[in-house]
């Protein structure tokens, strides 16, 4: 069926977006060629693939191509539907809260994250932005205990969108913890999460993608020097 | 009005175009439901229970479950009431609609607002932003008669509540989207041809006093 199709993934080492596509490919057991942009620059490839927003990630299947990081693991879901588990669940109305969680990670979550990462040492913003961070995952780890009913996780026996949307971030969430001095994974405020969190690192289909911190604390200081000079030009 | 255990609830508000879509999408799948129209000046007790973290409309409420966000909402819609697909049943093309309809998401309804909020400069920027936009949607349209090919589908629901506005949008800017997008005007008359869409859209001169009630309540006349 899927077996001998071309299948590249255009991507950069270190963005949570390109880590949802290859978690999703590894849950599946599909094999890929990843195809590693510079930062800094964007190939021809990426430009003539995804020419509205000219982002990675772009999975390109037998030449056609796949944008924007959740789409294209519904596509890989529904693409290879019988190898591996669900990652969408099949009840729709399971689905739509799933999809639901993945749209308030990205539109809420995310850009906290990223001001943290990217704010400077004296930035006010920080502290607002990380108080949302934690607020948002407050939710989560309330939304975690009604969906995995007392299994792993959000998806339940196995690794699932809610999970995946989420779990990409773990990384750079530590990260943020360390380049900005503030405490985001609390042990004591949400105990479901930080159990979730390390199951999730250790899952198969994702332990050898979880970037090193240390690294992301490098890369989140290198995207932040490249803002101060973009802002000062 | 209370919510009904069995049966289905839209909570909405008349000129929303996120609401529209569900309305269009419910109305295409001959979905009985109620129509609730919410005051958001004064959110209802029941939309800050079915909706507390954004508190906003649309919210579908089906046999006492709430699903929020209109995408999302219209997505489970095509999957309860399966008759008339609004997804191609294509795994590609899905993640083209899914693409497209998320792209009118993240850039029409935002700089439709620029376009009435801000004056001189920062409009003009707005406008040209907004031609772009309509030039890409109009380009993926193509010489096609929906979004959908022949079928009116997702990226159709998602983008005609927004051309109820165009006639507020070029008032405010001084543009006209015939002129730049005659294609997507085509569409737009083709798609209101549809009962669904006529009975859910409302007249872009309302719309426009509308628009005209918002500016001057933020003082922007």
């Amino acid at each position: 069926m899927a077996g001998d199709q071309e299948l590249k993934l255009l991507g950069l080492w270190g963005s949570p977006f390109v880590m949802r596509a290859r978690i999703a490919l590894n849950l599946k057991g599909v094999g890929y060629e990843f195809l590693e942009e510079v930062l800094g620059t964007k190939s021809e490839l990426l430009l003539k693939s995804n020419p509205v927003y000219k982002k990675i990630p772009v999975l390109i299947h037998n030449g056609k191509p796949i944008c924007e990081s959740m789409i294209i693991v519904q596509y890989i879901d529904e693409v290879w539907a019988t190898a591996g588990p669900s990652i969408l669940p099949s009840d729709p109305y399971d689905r739509a809260i799933a999809r639901f969680w993945a749209v308030y990670i990205d539109d809420k979550l995310f850009p906290s994250l990223r001001k943290i990462v990217l704010a400077n040492a004296d930035d006010e913003e920080t502290a607002e932005a990380a108080d949302q961070v934690i607020a948002g995952l407050q939710l989560l780890e309330e939304a975690f205990e009604k969906f995995s009913k007392g299994k792993d996780f959000f998806g339940g026996e196995s690794v699932g969108c809610i999970d995946i949307a989420l779990g990409c971030y773990v990384g750079w969430i530590k990260a943020a913890e360390k380049m900005a001095g503030v405490k985001l994974l609390d042990k004591e405020k949400l105990p479901l999460l930080m159990g979730w969190a390390e199951r999730f690192c250790s899952a198969d289909a994702v332990k050898e993608l979880m970037p090193e911190v240390d690294k992301l604390v490098e890369l989140g200081k290198v995207l932040r020097a490249r803002l101060n000079a973009a802002a000062t030009k | 009005m209370a919510t009904a255990e069995k049966g289905v609830v839209l909570l909405d508000a008349w000129v929303s175009p996120f609401g529209q879509r569900c309305r269009i999408a419910l109305a295409e799948k001959a979905v009985e439901y109620e129509y609730s129209e919410q005051n958001l000046a004064d959110k209802s007790p029941l939309l800050l229970k079915v909706n507390p973290i954004h508190k906003k409309i649309p919210v579908l409420i089906h046999d006492g479950k709430p699903v929020c966000e209109s995408l999302i909402i219209v997505q489970y819609i095509d999957e309860v009431w399966t008759k008339n697909p609004l997804l191609p049943s294509d795994p590609y093309e899905r993640a083209k609609a899914r693409f497209w309809a998320d792209f009118v998401d993240k850039k029409v309804y935002e700089c439709g607002t620029k376009l009435w909020k801000l004056k001189g400069e920062a409009q003009q920027e707005a406008k040209k932003e907004m031609i772009e936009i309509l030039k890409l949607l109009e380009g993926e349209l193509g010489d096609k008669k929906y979004f959908g090919g022949e079928i009116f589908g997702f990226v159709d629901v998602a983008l005609v509540p927004f051309t109820a506005w165009f006639y507020a949008y070029e008032t405010c800017a001084n543009f006209s989207v015939e002129a730049e997008c005659p294609k997507l005007v085509a569409w737009s008359k083709g798609c209101m041809e549809r009962e669904s869409v006529a009975k859910s859209l409302h007249d872009p001169h309302k719309v426009y006093e509308f628009v005209c009630f918002l500016k001057k309540k933020f003082g922007m006349e």
